[in-house]
């Protein structure tokens, strides 16, 4: 009974995953190898490896596969650091903590497109935007953020939605922390850098592993937040390869090349998740 | 060591209101927004104080069936979060309690799932759909929200169970508990937060998706997403209609969010244990 | 007896069919952008099912992306989502000829000599209307009169750009939160290369010869974006090259821009006391101009088609020939006022005195729709149908594609040379791949 129930409780998961991965992989595979735009219904001939070599070939491409490793990598850590700290810092009981919390993770229910709105309209437009006002207010020039700083702009829109998201899995597995471990190290005179990087952290670490491979799987296909606001632009600063993907598909309609982009999207996730498991997948266990 | 206790807590009181603040600023300034006009929103410098109004809310009523968009929202998100739920946690179970050598492989490939950006698999689970009669209809938004978001609650309920010291469960076992007893008098009453949060966490994610929540759907089985993008970007000012409109959105979901905020943070108390 | 029996059973089950069908109402599902003049259609949504009391309507509505994009993929795997579908007067040519779209029947009612010839023209193929208008824009200039009279600048009948640049070069003052001239930057097809297409269309240029070879390395291209990034880095507003409609109308509303080229919509935004500070103060004026008039400003219209494979032709017919009528004008008219009724549509709409009283710009706004022509906008012959943009699908990825390096060129990171380089190889990469030529 020991051997077959774990495999019982883990078999609708398993394999209702699979049925939904499986099937549209081998449509996206299929569609990559031939040509089809759905401008031209029709036959679908065979094309080789011509998508692949299309979206390659495409000037963007290595801009775009920069962006996007750019974008998980500075989301990642924003978060993870932010997240941390503001999980500490609502670790013990203060004044009003409950609506602190709600606070802090209300971001989160903030939808992609309203966000990027949000921001590109109201924050950051350099002449009527909140940041533009903080700026004159201390005698400087406002910041053309979009224009000066696209890929940062889109950084920062998406780390401020996602930072709660850190803070509450924080939050969480803080609620863990073994406090009289915390208490014994603070009465043998562990500072608390110390309590922090020997304790704390460790403990966090699972966690963080956590954290970091789900932001990655959602950043690789952040998409909406850079239609609204730069549409990949100025040139390609703010492209990334699911924007690019995006062309293809919803704006050019041809079917075969986005899948091919889409498989190279696959593969790049792989690479960097294998290259993430590598420093933090012993955490896992 | 009484002041510097004192101190530190102010320091810790101010710091936290100070970041909770700054995080939810944005957020508090769509909700301002929502209450001007139009002109009072592209107003150089911004408005803080103006008279409010109600209009934009009377308008996106009258504009748009709100309650539809809603109801479908309501549905697609909370059935799609409890099958999630009742899928994930067994598996999560399994894996954390049960662990063999392929446990984190598993763990991996179920994130891969996920890798395949949305735009790309389009028109694949489009021509999917439309074989299979279920365009706009809210199961397929339900299916695809699920097994979406399955990855998610797998990984997350498995950090949460993780988290629980083996200990007790030897000490159950040991007791003689049976697999069911086991979970639901041990393991679900100290996972209750990490349960709570990650089907908080999914529950905002359905009812935040847009992608496949426009693609999918037309007439009958559009989400609150379907009625926030009828109002970005037409020619012509929007946003404090757009504020109003989001806001009208995501209240459920905030309200839900600040009454469970208890059960989020309801975790393990080592003394008691102990 | 048996027969009387036979015939009055027959008559009953005839009438229980007969009263079923009276019940049974078609539903038609609507897909629309969400701009004011749909969303007025919407409201009048009972007004028609009183008078069609067979016909429910159920609306979809999504901004302009996002529609294109569902009704595309709809149309293009048949998923028969939508009956009544809103596209543009892009889509019309290319989708007619591909045989997409079922033929708008009119009749003497629906007066179809009444729709403005120009937008009449882009939507029909082969003699037979495809798609029926129900909105239609051109592009026009606006300005503010009390600058143009502080600096001492008086507007051309037709301006040129060149005259404009004075005026901007004069008005512009970011110290006291006045920019000369107001601009599209946002990359786009629609966006800012809708505004940049006039500009080259006007310096004597065009987006394909008649071999379909991209154009965009040559003199017109070279002279139309030097001047736009010229004039945007003097006298433009910071954060031009993000800046779309919506934002530059806030700017202008806000007081801030000088002059402002765009859809002549923006005429009745900007003069509606309730959304702009400066309502009493805009005039207008037709599209500058530089070497031709040829293409200098643009034409576009809203327009409902059926899909081919449609069930409810007949409904859907009923709908769209009221929806797009001389009696729904009436309609809006009397429900909301003359300042709302769909325009640049029809001819008698601009012929109607009220009209003509309740907007200011009414005359300009048909000399614009009535001069934009697209079948011959550019002053070497041209290969593709339409002012802004061409009609052709692969359009939407190359006019992107070109509008992220003119804004790139526009935010000062590449010079108009590289700008316009980098645009051709792409649009060339394109049209190889679609087959245009090898």
């Amino acid at each position: 009974m020991t051997r077959l129930m774990p495999r019982a409780l883990m078999a609708p998961a398993v394999v209702t995953l699979f049925l939904w991965m499986i099937v549209p992989l081998a449509m996206t595979l299929y569609f990559s190898f031939v040509n089809y735009n759905l401008m031209q219904p029709g036959e679908h001939p065979f094309a080789g490896i011509d998508n692949f070599h299309y979206f390659v070939t495409d000037p963007d491409f290595w801009a775009a596969v920069s962006n996007t490793l750019l974008l998980i990598g500075s989301v990642i850590l924003i978060t993870l650091v932010f997240g941390v700290l503001l999980a500490l810092l609502v670790n013990e009981p203060f004044p009003g903590r409950g609506i602190v919390r709600v606070l802090l993770i209300s971001p989160f229910f903030v939808m992609p497109t309203v966000n990027a709105l949000l921001w590109k309209h109201m924050m950051m437009n350099p002449i009527y935007g909140i940041l533009a006002d903080v700026w004159r207010a201390f005698g400087a020039q406002p910041v053309d953020w979009l224009t000066d700083f696209p890929l940062l702009s889109v950084i920062i829109m998406v780390s401020w939605q996602w930072l709660p998201f850190a803070v509450l899995i924080f939050i969480t597995s803080l609620q863990s922390l073994d406090r009289e471990q915390i208490e014994a190290a603070r009465m043998d005179g562990a500072t608390g850098v110390q309590r922090f990087f020997y304790l704390v952290i460790p403990h966090l670490a699972r966690a963080v592993a956590v954290v970091v491979m789900i932001e990655m799987i959602y950043l690789l296909s952040v998409f909406a937040e850079i239609a609204i606001t730069t549409n990949g632009g100025p040139g390609n600063a703010s492209t990334n390869l699911t924007y690019m993907i995006f062309k293809q598909s919803l704006l050019n309609f041809d079917v075969g090349v986005a899948s091919a982009g889409a498989l190279f999207a696959v593969i790049l996730a792989n690479i960097v998740a294998v290259f993430l498991i590598r420093i933090i997948g012993k955490n896992l266990d | 060591m009484p002041n510097e206790n004192h101190l530190a807590h102010m320091a810790r009181t101010l710091g936290a209101w100070f970041a909770a603040l700054l995080l939810f600023f944005p957020l508090g300034w769509l909700f301002l927004t929502a209450f001007k006009t139009e002109l009072q929103a592209i107003h150089v410098p911004p408005l803080f104080v103006f008279e409010p109004t109600l209009d934009n809310f009377s308008e996106v009523q009258r504009r748009s069936d709100y309650l539809l968009y809603a109801r479908n929202s309501l549905i697609t998100s909370v059935v799609s979060t409890v099958l999630g739920l009742l899928i994930a946690a067994p598996a999560a179970y399994s894996m954390a309690f049960f662990r063999t050598r392929r446990t984190r492989d598993i763990l991996m490939w179920m994130l891969s799932t996920k890798m395949m950006p949305a735009v790309g698999a389009l028109v694949p689970i489009y021509v999917l759909a439309q074989m299979a009669g279920m365009l706009d209809s809210l199961s397929a938004l339900i299916i695809v929200f699920t097994l979406s978001n399955l990855p998610i609650m797998v990984w997350m309920l498995y950090s949460n169970y993780k988290d629980i010291p083996p200990e007790i469960l030897e000490a159950a076992r040991m007791d003689g508990a049976s697999l069911w007893t086991e979970f639901r008098h041990v393991v679900m009453p100290l996972s209750v937060g990490g349960m709570a949060s990650t089907g908080l966490l999914c529950l905002v994610l359905s009812w935040n998706e847009a992608f496949w929540a426009l693609n999918l759907t037309s007439a009958k089985a559009g989400t609150l997403a379907t009625l926030i993008a009828s109002y970005s970007s037409p020619e012509g000012l929007f946003w404090a209609k757009l504020s109003a409109a989001s806001l009208l959105a995501i209240a459920p979901i905030v309200v839900f969010g600040w009454f469970s905020q208890k059960q989020l943070v309801q975790g393990l108390t080592f003394g008691a244990v102990k | 007896m048996k027969r009387h029996a036979q015939a009055g059973l027959a008559l009953a089950i005839a009438a229980v069919a007969a009263s079923g069908t009276a019940h049974a109402a078609t539903e038609l599902v609507i897909a629309t952008v969400n701009n004011g003049h749909m969303i007025e259609m919407q409201k009048l949504t009972p007004e028609f099912e009183k008078s069609h009391p067979d016909i429910k309507l159920k609306w979809v509505t999504l901004e302009e992306g996002t529609l294109r994009q569902r009704v595309t993929t709809d149309i293009a795997t048949k998923g028969g989502q939508f009956d009544v579908m809103t596209i543009g007067l892009y889509e019309a040519p290319i989708w007619s000829k591909k045989g997409w779209l079922k033929p708008i029947a009119t009749d003497a009612a629906y007066d179809v000599d009444d729709l403005l010839p120009s937008i009449r023209s882009g939507l029909s193929h082969e003699g037979k209307l495809y798609a029926a208008p129900f909105y239609g824009e051109s592009s026009m200039l606006m300005y503010r009169q009390d600058l143009a009279d502080k600096v001492g600048f008086k507007m051309p009948e037709r301006p040129t750009w060149v005259q404009l640049r004075e005026f901007a070069d004069k008005a512009n003052d970011p110290a006291g939160g006045v920019y000369g001239m107001c601009l599209r930057g946002k990359p786009g097809w629609g966006d800012n290369m809708a505004l940049l297409t006039t500009m080259v269309n006007t310096w004597g240029g065009q987006w394909f010869d008649t071999a379909w070879k991209p154009q965009i390395d040559t003199k017109p291209w070279q002279e139309a974006i030097s001047f736009y990034v010229d004039l945007m880095k003097k006298d433009g507003p910071p954060g031009a090259s993000a800046n779309s409609f919506n934002e530059n109308l806030a700017l202008f509303n806000e007081g801030k821009c000088a002059m402002w080229v765009d859809a002549t919509i923006a005429a009745s935004f900007v003069s509606d006391p309730k959304q702009s500070k400066v309502a009493d103060k805009v005039a207008f004026a037709p599209a500058p101009v530089a070497v031709t008039p040829k293409g200098a400003n643009w034409l576009w219209s809203w327009n409902l088609a059926i899909p081919a494979s449609s069930t409810k032709d007949a409904a859907a017919q009923t709908f769209i020939k009221w929806a797009t009528s001389k009696e729904y004008v009436q309609l809006v008219a009397k429900e909301t006022g003359w300042a709302s009724v769909p325009t640049g549509t029809r001819k008698s709409t601009y012929a109607n005195p009220e009209f003509q009283k309740a907007a200011r710009f009414a005359a300009a706004e048909k000399t614009a729709i009535d001069s934009a022509n697209p079948n011959d906008s550019t002053l070497p012959k041209s290969p593709y149908v339409g002012v802004q943009y061409a009609a052709i699908p692969e359009f939407q990825a190359i006019g992107l594609g070109v509008g992220q390096q003119m804004s790139a060129a526009l935010a000062g990171k590449v010079t108009v040379e590289q700008a316009l380089k980098t645009s051709q190889t792409l649009a060339e990469r394109e049209m190889k791949k679609g087959g245009y030529y090898k």
